[in-house]
């Protein structure tokens, strides 16, 4: 396939490895934090691992939207619309229409979205948001709840379908609104403890977002080259991109220079995609704060629907409530997404954890730094 | 989540909708994220959307950049 098959040649990603093996300085050490979980799931796919060499680190970022999204909010879904849990049995005609990453993140009492749908609870993956609203025609008497979730990549779809619902006058579809901020999250990270203080976590620069930059553009990385001194290089999700990218990295590193480039220019531009972030400012504002599971709460990192569109805001047109509930103790999901620890530093991964049966939402999405390391190299690090 | 692939404008429909072909697949999307897209671009798809369109003359670039090779050289 066009623009996929040329940036996975082998003999041309030995080409990179070779120039990075050159460049790379043997006294030091390189860190470079990938925050997407699509760089994740190429890395360990492609064992772009094994073509770095030993003094070269990725660190995985909690940029999968999946694994950051905390129990609390999913149980809040499930409150919606599964009858047994429902106090007042207000859920019984909700329909709610989700992505599939979602169906399978453990929510509290053993329950996730697939459990729930298997207990009665109408629930229904879409492969797109254009989908819910399309049900929301279909079924009138159906209450449906589109569970929007994801990072600016998909939000501007979202922020279509509420302007879609409003030019229809559909007066049964609403959205439950998890989008979060790419750049919140970085910032979030440079300034935690472990970055900043106790320094357990390095991070010499950063494999910026493939898909989230062709919206929002390269220009907000500007800030973390700039405050930080942190070099980030916006690279596309096919393996050569990641490699291409990291060469960047290490050469930025060894010159001293701290800038934002862009190796994904086939897609991104500076400014991003103008008539995106228009739609999407029309239709969201920014939350005083947001839970990220690993995270905790990260001010001013997700959005919610203006008040203009307040009819189409699930949590407002069913009073929904947030809970806080704490992970599962055996998890290391939190401190993962903080790149404090590997997935093999986790007691359960493998084990009582697997992506059959996760405990922790770094078990379920494929772009997961668990499931991918699961998937690809468990065997490896045994070895 | 952010998976998103390269995929082929074959056809133009009403109500910003287009039908991409993925390798022999074809499935109607929306393009109502983009502007100026034609048949024969290709564009990112995501979700049922289109993002971004592919810049052909950048692609080129990148790949003579993988090769090592000044981008001039690739022109």
């Amino acid at each position: 396939m066009k623009y996929v098959d040329e940036f996975r040649d082998g003999e041309l990603a030995k080409t990179i490895a070779a120039r990075i093996a050159i460049a790379a300085d043997p006294d030091r050490t390189y860190h470079f934090m990938e925050f997407c979980g699509g760089h994740t799931h190429a890395i360990s796919r492609y064992g772009v691992k094994d073509l770095l060499p030993p003094n070269v680190v990725m660190v995985h970022g909690p940029g999968c939207p999946v694994c950051v999204l905390p129990i609390g909010r999913i149980d809040m879904a499930i409150d919606l619309v599964l009858p047994s849990s429902q106090e007042e049995g207000a859920g019984n005609n909700v329909t709610l229409c989700t992505y599939a990453d979602v169906m399978r993140v453990p929510a509290s009492g053993g329950l996730s979205l697939m459990k729930a749908k298997a207990r009665g609870a109408d629930i229904r993956m879409v492969y797109s948001a254009a989908d819910a609203v399309r049900i929301a025609r279909e079924e009138p008497d159906r209450e449906v709840v589109f569970f929007a979730i994801g990072f600016e990549t998909t939000t501007p779809p979202t922020a279509l379908v509420v302007k879609q619902a409003a030019a229809l006058g559909l007066k049964n579809f609403s959205v439950f609104c998890n989008h979060v901020l790419t750049p919140s999250a970085i910032a979030h990270i440079l300034e935690s403890p472990e970055v900043r203080e106790l320094g357990t976590v390095v991070i010499d620069g950063f494999v910026g977002p493939a898909h989230v930059s062709t919206i929002i553009g390269s220009q907000p990385y500007d800030y973390f080259a700039e405050e930080y001194r942190k070099p980030v290089v916006i690279a596309g999700f096919e393996p050569l991109d990641v490699m291409q990218a990291i060469e960047m990295l290490v050469n930025q590193v060894n010159d001293g220079r701290a800038e934002v480039e862009n190796e994904f220019s086939r897609a991104v531009t500076p400014e991003g995609n103008a008539k995106a972030k228009a739609l999407v400012a029309d239709v969201f504002e920014l939350r005083r704060s947001f839970e990220w599971r690993g995270l905790g709460k990260v001010p001013y990192s997700a959005l919610r629907l203006k008040d203009e569109w307040a009819a189409f805001d699930a949590e407002r047109r069913f009073a929904m409530t947030g809970k806080d509930v704490p992970d599962n103790k055996a998890c290391e999901c939190g401190a993962i997404l903080r790149g404090v620890k590997k997935p093999t530093d986790c007691k359960v991964f493998g084990t009582a954890c697997t992506p059959e049966t996760p405990i922790g939402s770094c078990m379920v999405s494929s772009e997961g730094a668990c499931a991918a390391h699961y998937t690809y190299g468990r065997y490896r690090s045994a070895a | 989540m952010c998976l998103a692939i390269p995929a082929k404008v074959v056809e133009l429909r009403d109500g910003d909708q287009a039908v991409i072909d993925l390798a022999g697949v074809r499935k109607e999307i929306s393009l109502a994220l983009v502007d100026d897209v034609w048949p024969g671009d290709y564009v990112i798809v995501h979700v049922g959307y289109a993002l971004q369109k592919l810049d052909p003359g950048e692609a080129e670039k990148t790949l003579a950049l993988f090769a090592g090779l000044a981008a001039s050289e690739a022109a």
